[in-house]
């Protein structure tokens, strides 16, 4: 399974390219990295996917990046409980004849369609990378011009705490 | 109302807080408004004008080092900077403070090409601790104290701030920031846990066999006394890292020498043999464990680093510490119960005594060797000097035959192992040490890298005394090239100018030591003169280091001298 990392993170010029100059400079593989604004002002979260399997190193992996003096907090949710999904736009090859079928693909997937043209239409999903995958699948022979990933995101489920009935 | 000051005198003002009263620069178009600056503050801060920028940042390390403070370098933009990246890169491996202030282009010209820029907080983002680029006057003074504490505390090491040339022109009132600095993203580990405090004293008093493994984390941290407290409780040999060396006394009898590639054939045994590694502040350098796949293979490991990142790096452990070392051993000593562990010392002086038969040292043999000519520093500064050596055989054979007992009298590029390091790191050091004589160690290859700060030293009447430990060759190359390169000696033989020559063009006495004899009365020559002097021993072309410890080999398979001395080196 690959590790996902949560990082709370300044936001300052150069964070972004210390978190990933720190991944080259370590030889620990990223596989994809988004970031963007958190709820804190002046604060932005970091969703950090790595090809790291062993437990070891990826705590040293962890580690080395809470060293970072703009790294606030980072928190492997590999194996908690959590919500994760990516978004992808897919351009696909279409024209009026195979509309429908995309259409009722996209639908199935609880996508949308987003862009219609004479020959291409495109399609929103978000949701699990294995479910981005298969629609990417069945799309595949019908066309695909371009896809557009935008890495996952990761957030930790909130606590259910059970009723115990009295 | 203050009176409004240039971001040039803020950041003198700056240091004056820091407590600096020395900073070791060069000039250039980006900084020439700090410097204008500087002559206002000539009665509060001295300023060493080295000959080249990676001097001032070797210069700043080896005043770090001596000291515990923090180092402060300040050069030009562009290739100001650029020339700094060795000296920082140095200092970041070897954990040791320095801040850099860098003259920058304004902000406008930022990202034009402009002249002389580099992109510096970029280039030099993987050798520092941290890095600023200051954009606006009002963030100078938080900044270069910022600096000063990032660089001083938790596992210390080079911070570098880059400042525009707008931003010195710039005038603001000053005020430097008193309040605590707290910064969201960096907390320097405080105390261990009772749980893991316990586990590790548990696995210290079982153990049968145990070693500890001494870094520079005990000179950093503070803890020579600690750490003597836990070995001599519980009676468990130390050995030490090359950069460790000092932080324990060498001569109590507990400190069985330093370990790994060079290290003495008892201490690597130890480690093969034994229960229980107790390694503190040290990072299990690929210089120190040899093949990871055989280390230690028996043992339990305890591991104290102040650097999380350092634990189960290159070694897995049992129990990883975090902590600030002292704080570690302070925390773990009370509970360590006394043991004698007789039979695990029976056996490492046994290993002890059959080096001794094997040394050089020992042996009557023809020439004048290496060892032989700084065993004679040694002796002839009491073992009490402050020694800075460089980089090759020289270092290790330094840290074979000059035995320090006190501590920081050790400094030595140890991870980056920089050729060049030696001369400015002792002149650095030399405005520090005050009650220690401060030699160099330094080969003739070495030298030569940064040969032109004989000129700051005579400019500074630093007190170092230069010892060039001259065998014509880039000798530890050389030896690999005997070892594993069937003797090719590809482009390692290196000529040398006229040392002495070189010393009179400089202004500064010049001495050549040809036989082991005369190696005392030239230091005693070189002692009676307040000021640089330069001695050049002539030593033997091809003597080797030993015990070595083959690149990527297990540590208990040494190369030994053998105990016939020269049946294997008659053939040069
Ligand atoms: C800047 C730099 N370049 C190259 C090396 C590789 N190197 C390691 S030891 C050594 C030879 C050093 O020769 P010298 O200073 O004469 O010392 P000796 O080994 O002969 O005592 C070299 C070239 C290095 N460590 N640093």
């Amino acid at each position: 399974m690959k590790q996902i990392l949560v990082a709370k993170v300044e936001d300052k010029p150069g964070v972004l390219n210390r978190v990933a100059s720190l991944f080259r400079r370590r030889n620990f593989n990223i596989e994809s990295l988004a970031v963007g604004h958190s709820e804190a002002e002046n604060i932005s979260r970091m969703t950090i996917v790595t090809d790291e399997v062993d437990a070891l190193r990826r705590n040293v992996v962890r580690a080395n990046l809470l060293k970072l003096i703009n790294v606030i907090e980072v928190e492997d949710v590999t194996d908690l409980p959590c919500v994760v999904r990516e978004t992808a736009l897919i351009k696909v090859n279409a024209d009026a004849t195979r509309r429908r079928e995309v259409m009722d693909l996209a639908e199935m997937y609880r996508g949308r369609i987003v862009d219609v043209a004479n020959e291409t239409l495109i399609v929103e999903i978000t949701g699990e990378s294995s479910k981005v995958d298969s629609l990417i699948d069945l799309l595949n022979p019908i066309g695909i011009a371009e896809i557009m990933r935008t890495g996952k995101i990761a957030m930790k489920r909130g606590v259910v705490t059970p009723r115990n009935g009295n | 109302m203050g009176k409004k000051i240039n971001g040039a005198s803020i950041i003198w003002e700056s240091l004056i807080q820091e407590g600096v009263d020395v900073v070791f620069g060069y000039p250039g178009g980006s900084i020439i408004h700090t410097y204008d600056a500087l002559t206002k503050y000539k009665d509060k801060i001295h300023h060493v004008l080295v000959r080249h920028e990676q001097g001032a940042t070797h210069m700043a390390d080896g005043y770090a080092r001596a000291s515990g403070k923090v180092g402060v370098v300040i050069v030009t933009s562009g290739p100001g900077a650029t020339n700094t990246i060795t000296g920082l890169a140095t200092a970041m491996m070897d954990s040791s403070p320095i801040v850099c202030i860098c003259g920058q282009v304004g902000t406008m010209a930022i990202g034009g090409d402009a002249f002389q820029e580099v992109d510096v907080t970029g280039v030099t983002l993987p050798v520092t601790k941290h890095n600023y680029l200051v954009t606006d006057i009002k963030d100078l003074a938080a900044t270069i104290r910022e600096a000063f504490y990032v660089a001083r505390t938790g596992r210390p090491g080079p911070v570098l701030v880059d400042v525009p040339r707008n931003v010195q022109i710039a005038e603001m009132e000053f005020e430097y920031p008193t309040d605590p600095i707290n910064l969201l993203g960096y907390h320097p580990p405080e105390r261990a846990t009772a749980e893991v405090v316990a586990a590790a004293s548990a696995l210290i008093n079982q153990a049968e066999k145990p070693v500890i493994l001494a870094g520079h984390g005990v000179l950093l941290s503070g803890a020579m006394k600690e750490i003597l407290d836990l070995c001599t409780k519980a009676n468990i040999p130390v050995t030490t890292t090359l950069l460790g060396i000092s932080g324990v006394p060498a001569s109590h009898p507990l400190n069985i020498g330093m370990m790994g590639m060079h290290g003495e054939a008892a201490a690597n045994h130890a480690i093969q043999e034994a229960d229980l590694l107790i390694a503190c502040g040290m990072r299990f350098d690929d210089r120190v464990t040899g093949n990871l796949k055989t280390y230690s293979p028996n043992s339990k490991k305890i591991h104290i680093d102040i650097d999380a990142a350092e634990l189960n790096k290159n070694v897995k452990v049992d129990i990883g510490i975090n902590t600030d070392l002292r704080t570690a051993l302070q925390q773990i000593n009370p509970s360590v119960t006394a043991k004698s562990h007789a039979d695990w010392f029976a056996k490492i002086r046994d290993w002890q005594e059959d080096s001794n038969e094997r040394d050089i040292i020992n042996a009557q043999t023809p020439g004048f060797h290496a060892s032989q000519a700084i065993r004679g520093i040694w002796e002839g500064t009491n073992g009490k000097a402050v020694v800075v050596s460089d980089v090759g055989q020289h270092q290790m054979l330094e840290a074979q035959y000059y035995p320090h007992d006190e501590p920081r009298t050790l400094l030595t590029s140890g991870g980056l192992g920089t050729m060049g390091f030696g001369l400015p790191a002792a002149i650095g050091a030399s405005f520090c040490v005050k009650d220690k004589e401060v030699w160099v160690v330094v080969g003739d290859g070495s030298i030569q890298m940064n040969i032109q700060e004989l000129g700051t030293a005579v400019q500074e009447k630093a007190n170092v005394k230069i010892c060039i430990i001259n065998n014509g060759y880039l000798g530890m190359v050389r030896q690999w090239q005997q070892l594993f390169y069937g003797e090719r000696y590809s482009e390692t033989p290196i000529s040398s100018p006229d040392y002495l020559k070189i010393a009179e063009a400089y202004g500064m006495p010049g001495y050549r030591v040809m036989k082991a004899e005369d190696t005392i009365s030239t230091i005693r020559q070189a002692q009676a003169h307040q000021g640089p002097v330069l001695i050049e021993f002539m030593v033997e072309a091809h003597d080797m280091v030993y015990p070595m410890v083959s690149p990527g080999a297990d540590l208990h398979n040494m190369i030994r001298r053998p105990y016939k001395q020269f049946d294997n080196e008659e053939t040069f």
